[in-house]
């Protein structure tokens, strides 16, 4: 913050996009509710027929769905993961955007989650799965890994709130009742006394260490899905690290993403300043890295032994004429070019970091799907005597609705939390101590 | 109106009712305890004593599919769909071509059963492996489990014929079919309560294909052909398609040496076999 800025100023400043919404404000999101809209007409098309609406076949079973499923989680991990890391480390510069980044993680996950459900052929026998329920099968681990994450990030995005909800129901007056009544039973008779914030620093560090090590378990047992398996290309000892990084690598985009929007729609140019971006980008410059090497270490060792099954695989993923070209465009705009982004100081600037970070979080959404589905074009027994459409695979239209429903959904309930509460944490940033200016 | 009205009024009705049906009702009374469906905790359970197993002789078998077409018409298995399929073989570019029929494995450590997130499919005491359709939830995680693509899936509304409709669901023979579950090849244990064999044995021509039970050492084919399994297996170095998996398969193959029938053409494609 500047120093001639006063505490309130601040604070109401921050508060502005929670009083009011734009004209454009509402076109943006009369405009989300109609895909996601479409989306859920696309389902219930799909409900009715059957998964034969979508392209997927008998050789092909997972496809868009799943790849969605793991981009979703996979951007899940940015928020909690890095809000918490950050906090255990005092970093200073991250007050303004652990809101965000917390929020990204409690939407990805809820609209994340649902693909599963989405890519179920009987989506009436969900609760089976807790009905008869076996722990020795990997989606149990999902289930109760990314519910126990679930519970763990609202709990800590909820705890976080509590002293802005209480400025909101005391300084937002003009405002519908029913958000009154919403405020004054959220903020829990906060009335910011040192023995409450005492408790809620006690507990937001013991929650912030805690989340940790869940956010980790979530992404190894989704990698665990596939890595359990015997198929090539899945059946990888080092698909839970590949998968973390991985996840960590487009959280971090979609954080960055996410900032550049905020910043520039609710100009919150004074608290989200270019330290954020380079600190974040040098973050993702490095996991860029981490994923290039664990990208080499996948696929380099499989060549270079040459196992039938695994030649046959990469066959299929490098041949220019099947997934090469996607596999190329992927390394290319989802890896080299954001790199060298993040590393030339001409392009660290935060048009040059968010076009990485877009470009990331591209790329990593086709690198879910060059994982799911060409090792299932890659079976054990020759492909004979079956109609094409069991072993090609291109989503149909409804299985592009559907996804598109689902980003909606996405920005849809960001856009709604930031208009019920401050996306930038507004007791945190006035509590900033360090000395060093953010703009 | 009043309760003795009323009373009588549901009385008549159900009098009348009943006269009208009165065949329904006989048939009701008279009707025998079915053999089949078996109850759900024996299907579960598997047939005690039991350890069904496969033979299937490659220097036999010439490609006539005909295991496939009776397999179909028996389980009303919807085409292109096949539960055993013939597959034509090359292990590589110098080696012989052969024809490969292949059900599903019935492994004795199946990738699929383990990763069946509500149980619905399940490994039997007899060996026996297979899938409840009114359990699935269609997830799909055992076909991509299965490395011998044996598991096939009811994308659609499956169309069905009265003679399908007509029977009460069991797991043992999978059908009527549902819509967003799970099937494969079961090895036909219904069949072999009655002490007959799959029909995919029973019809091959060539008698190719042996079935039988592990624990009484022996194995027949549609000719009635019985031989010791264990003499079988030895005598014609019986192996199992891609041992290497680990996952212990039930069928075994004789290896097509000294073939009874001219070979099949080369393949282009070649199989990934051990």
């Amino acid at each position: 913050m500047q120093p001639e800025q006063s505490a309130d100023a601040a604070a109401e400043e921050l508060l502005r996009s929670v009083r009011q919404t734009s004209r454009k404000g509402r076109l943006w999101i009369g405009s989300l509710v109609a895909v996601c809209s479409f989306g859920l007409f696309a389902y219930a098309i799909q409900l009715i027929h059957g998964l034969e609406v979508t392209a997927m076949r008998e050789y092909v079973s997972w496809g868009l769905y799943i790849a969605t499923f793991i981009f979703f989680i996979g951007i899940s991990h940015a928020g909690t993961l890095i809000s918490a890391i950050l906090r255990v480390t005092h970093a200073e510069w991250r007050r303004p955007i652990t809101r965000m980044a917390e929020a990204i993680t409690v939407i990805a996950l809820l609209v994340g989650a649902p693909m599963v459900i989405v890519d179920m052929g009987r989506p009436d026998r969900l609760l089976y799965v807790i009905r008869y329920g076996r722990l020795q099968s990997p989606i149990l681990w999902d289930v109760l890994s990314i519910a126990t994450y679930l519970t763990g990030s609202l709990l800590y995005l909820y705890v976080a709130l509590i002293p802005d909800l209480a400025r909101m129901r005391d300084q937002c007056t003009a405002i519908a009742g029913w958000r009154k009544r919403l405020y004054r039973i959220l903020a829990i008779r906060w009335h910011d006394t040192p023995a409450q914030r005492a408790h809620l620093e006690k507990a937001l560090g013991a929650m912030a260490v805690i989340i940790i090590p869940v956010a980790v378990s979530v992404h190894t047992v989704v990698s665990w899905v596939f890595g359990m398996t015997l198929r090539p290309g899945w059946h990888s000892t080092i698909f839970g690290p590949y998968f973390v990084v991985g996840a960590i690598f487009s959280g971090t985009a979609a954080i960055i993403t996410a900032m550049a929007v905020f910043r520039r729609v609710y100009h919150l140019e004074r608290y989200i300043a270019l330290q954020q971006f380079r600190n974040l980008g040098s973050l993702l410059l490095t996991l860029s890295l981490l994923y290039m090497y664990f990208t080499l270490s996948e696929y380099l060792t499989s060549w270079y032994s040459a196992e039938s099954i695994d030649v046959k695989l990469l066959k299929n993923l490098f041949d220019l004429h099947r997934y090469g070209f996607d596999f190329w465009v992927m390394a290319m705009l989802g890896l080299f070019i954001p790199t060298i982004l993040l590393i030339l100081p001409k392009t660290r600037t935060i048009i040059g970091i968010t076009t990485a970070s877009v470009l990331v979080n591209l790329g990593m959404w086709l690198k879910r799907y060059l994982i799911v589905v060409p090792t299932l074009q890659t079976p054990f027994l020759p492909v004979q005597g079956v109609p094409s459409s069991w072993i090609r695979y291109f989503p149909t239209w409804i299985e592009w609705s559907i996804v598109a429903g689902a980003l909606a959904m996405f920005l849809l309930l960001f856009t709604l939390f930031s208009k019920l509460f401050p996306i930038v944490s507004i007791w945190e940033t006035l509590e900033d101590t360090s000395d060093v200016p953010t703009t | 109106m009043t309760r003795r009205e009323f009373l009588r009024a549901v009385g008549t009705f159900i009098v009348v009712a009943a006269a009208l049906r009165w065949k329904t009702v006989v048939a009701l009374a008279m009707k025998p305890r079915q053999a089949y469906p078996p109850l759900p905790s024996e299907v579960r359970r598997g047939i005690p004593g039991k350890k069904f197993v496969m033979v299937i002789d490659l220097a036999k078998c010439d490609g006539c599919r005909k295991c496939t077409q009776a397999c179909q018409a028996m389980h009303f298995t919807p085409a292109p769909r096949e539960w055993i399929k013939v597959y034509q073989m090359q292990d590589s570019p110098t080696a012989a071509p052969y024809w490969f029929p292949k059900p599903c494995f019935q492994c004795d450590n199946p990738p699929c059963t383990k990763v069946c997130p509500v149980d619905a499919t399940f490994k039997r005491q007899d060996g026996i492996v297979l899938v409840d359709n009114e359990r699935c939830i269609g997830c799909r995680f055992c076909m991509a489990a299965c490395p011998y693509t044996a598991r096939f899936f009811n994308w659609g509304n499956p169309s069905h014929t009265s003679e399908e409709l007509a029977t009460p669901y069991s797991p043992e023979y999978g059908f009527p079919r549902r819509m967003g579950t799970v099937e494969k090849c079961d090895f036909c244990p219904h069949l072999a309560r009655e002490g007959k064999l799959p029909p995919c044995a029973s019809v091959c021509p060539m008698g190719a294909i042996y079935f039988g039970d592990q624990n009484e050492d022996a194995v027949t084919n549609g000719q009635g052909e019985t031989l010791r399994l264990s003499e079988l297996l030895l005598d014609r170095a019986g192996y199992r398609y891609l041992e290497d998996l680990g996952t212990q398969p039930r069928v075994y193959y004789l290896p097509p040496k000294n073939r009874r029938y001219p070979a099949p053409p080369k393949v282009l494609e070649v199989s990934h076999a051990t």
